[in-house]
């Protein structure tokens, strides 16, 4: 994504963190692209990241604006988006 | 099926939507994008219906400004032009039968949608098969398919050490993706052994098109290195993948890596068609000439008859649309190409079966199913799949084991258990949300599918 402008990019707020991003990528891309690997927590507490890239596993799960449960690589990111990771402590 | 999900009886209040139409297509990849063009051309009114957020499938799905093939291009363009109403962001969730035909029920952007139909056409495409081991949870490590995925959709693997380890022909266009984005290739292992790859390379003289694809690829990731009969045996991290142990069965050995890609094939997504009741035969949907399955008024076209490739997904497609609704006979070049095309995707996939060392990959304290934590030690003793799911809960969590369940069929012999709704987790707002027989109902229409999105 290196070749866009930084004009086109979009701001997105992950774990309290304003962070710019390429547009129209989706959440999963984007989380990759920042480095935060542990996208959501299992139910015994390991850290879990994307697997299918294609909306079957469910281990992408985030909170995107205040909803629960979001499969990152099902969305693209939107300016002004609120994305809360595992990743946080 | 069962219609265990619709309890209320009448119009529950909510603001679900309904569309009318003549074809539900359900599935955007070249398969579902070729039949719902040829439906609509036809002057149905056509439905096409995806979780996605673009059309395209796992081949041609893009984000802005990835430039996608020709034949692709083409084909959206003829989609476009068809008068197809396009669902994107709409799984489908359950579908029953009446007099009437089919009612679907879809979740789009979190809102319940019912789609009534006098045919289906099935295009739901395939995943990749895992086989678990230990460390396949830890971040880092994801499908080979789902490491494509992440790159079409905007992921950046410039400067990672990357692994690719499992099985079959998919392996080498990802390897070449990866490399060409600047991605370090460690190792590119495929557990088949050297024989049965260069006896799949041997058949790809057959279709030309196809060979010099495979050598094209082959050419972009040559630096790194490429062994056959070698597989991943475990990963490792403390909480995000930093090394993998390797072996050929002789030697073993350990690489770092910040990414491994792995998957063992793919496996057709045949719950929707085994929920509608179509028989199915070693995994996939039995079809006849017409694309037909086995239930009236549904037909199944592309990687869910069986794994075959984009080139045969088109002509399937194209068949289906000619043929839905209608005896039109197929025009026999079609055919033709279907039978050649048919016959080249056998022999391609036959040669990647997963070798019988695989089956000792997990150990007792393996994770096998990620939505419950389920180990392996604890699935092992469970003669089928049913009963591993009443007693353990594996493959009862949001995916439904659709990561975990052909693995342990493959490791433990299982056979498939039955299909129940929902086949995809659903709010229960819209599960709960059964449109009353004579509720009002909108036609298909621009309009219509508007109000879905707002
Ligand atoms: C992970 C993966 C990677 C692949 N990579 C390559 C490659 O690099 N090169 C190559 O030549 N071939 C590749 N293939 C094979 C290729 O994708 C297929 O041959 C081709 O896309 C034809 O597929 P299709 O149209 O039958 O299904 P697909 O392209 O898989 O499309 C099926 C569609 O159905 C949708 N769907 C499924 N269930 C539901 C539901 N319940 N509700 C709503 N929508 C649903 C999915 O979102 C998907 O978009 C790949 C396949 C997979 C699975
Ligand atoms: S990575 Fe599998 S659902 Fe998102």
């Amino acid at each position: 994504m290196g070749q866009r402008g930084a004009e086109s990019e979009v701001e997105i707020v992950v774990d309290g963190q304003r962070q710019r991003v390429a547009p129209g990528i989706t959440v999963a891309a984007a989380l990759f692209n920042l480095g935060i690997s542990a996208l959501r927590r299992s139910v015994s507490g390991e850290s879990r990241g994307p697997v299918c890239g294609m909306g079957v596993c469910f281990e992408c799960r985030v909170t995107i604006d205040s909803r629960p449960h979001q499969r990152a690589c099902m969305v693209a990111v939107v300016d002004g988006m609120h994305i809360h990771t595992a990743s946080d402590s | 099926m069962t219609g265990e999900y619709f309890t209320t009886g009448e119009y529950a209040g909510t603001d679900a939507e309904v569309v009318v139409a003549d074809v539900a297509v359900i599935g955007a990849g070249p398969a579902g994008i070729a039949a719902a063009a040829s439906a609509a051309e036809r002057g149905l009114r056509v439905a096409l219906l995806d979780r996605g957020l673009e059309s395209g499938g796992q081949i041609w799905r893009h984000i802005n400004g990835v430039a996608i093939p020709r034949v692709a291009q083409q084909w959206l363009a003829r989609l476009d032009k068809s008068g197809a109403q396009i669902l994107r962001r709409t799984s489908v969730v359950d579908v029953s039968v009446d007099v009437a035909g089919f009612e679907i029920l879809a979740e789009s952007s979190g809102r319940a949608l019912h789609i009534r139909v006098t045919n289906i056409i099935l295009a739901t495409g395939a995943r990749e098969m895992f086989i678990p081991f230990d460390g396949w949870t830890l971040p880092g490590v994801m499908g080979i398919g789902g490491a494509q995925a992440l790159l079409k959709s905007g992921g950046s693997f410039a400067g990672k050490r990357v692994v690719i380890a499992g099985s079959g022909p998919l392996m080498l266009p990802v390897a070449a993706a990866l490399a060409e984005s600047g991605a370090r290739l460690v190792l590119v292992a495929e557990q088949a052994k050297r024989s049965a790859v260069a006896r799949f390379a041997a058949g790809l003289w057959r279709t030309p098109s196809t060979l010099m694809q495979a050598a094209r690829y082959r050419a972009r990731f040559m630096s790194s290195s490429y062994s056959t009969g070698t597989w991943v045996t475990a990963a490792h991290g403390s909480d995000r993948l930093e090394s993998v142990t390797v072996t050929n069965g002789r030697r073993t050995w350990r690489e770092t890596a910040d990414v491994l890609c792995t998957g063992y094939g793919l496996i057709p997504n045949v719950e929707l068609a085994r929920l509608i009741g179509c028989e199915t035969r070693d995994g996939a949907v039995v079809v006849d000439d017409d694309q037909r399955t086995t239930i009236a008024n549904v037909q199944a076209v592309g990687e869910v008859t069986g794994i075959g490739g984009a080139p045969l997904s088109l002509i399937e497609g194209e068949i289906a649309g000619l043929t839905v609704g209608s005896r039109l006979s197929v025009p026999l070049p079609l055919l033709r190409r279907r039978a050649t095309f048919e016959a080249a995707a056998r022999r391609m996939f036959d040669v990647f079966a997963p070798r019988a060392e695989l089956r000792a990959l997990p150990t007792p304290t393996t994770i096998v199913c990620r939505c419950e934590d389920v180990t392996y030690g604890v699935v092992q003793d469970a003669v089928c799949a049913r009963q591993a799911k009443l007693h353990t809960r594996a493959g009862m969590g949001p995916c439904q084991g659709r990561t975990c369940m052909p693995g342990l069929e493959f490791l433990l012999a299982w056979h498939s258990d039955t299909v129940r709704p929902p086949i995809e987790p659903a709010l229960v707002s819209i599960l709960s949300s059964e449109v009353a027989k004579n509720a009002p109902s909108s036609f298909l229409s621009n309009s219509c599918v508007g109000d879905v999105y707002q």
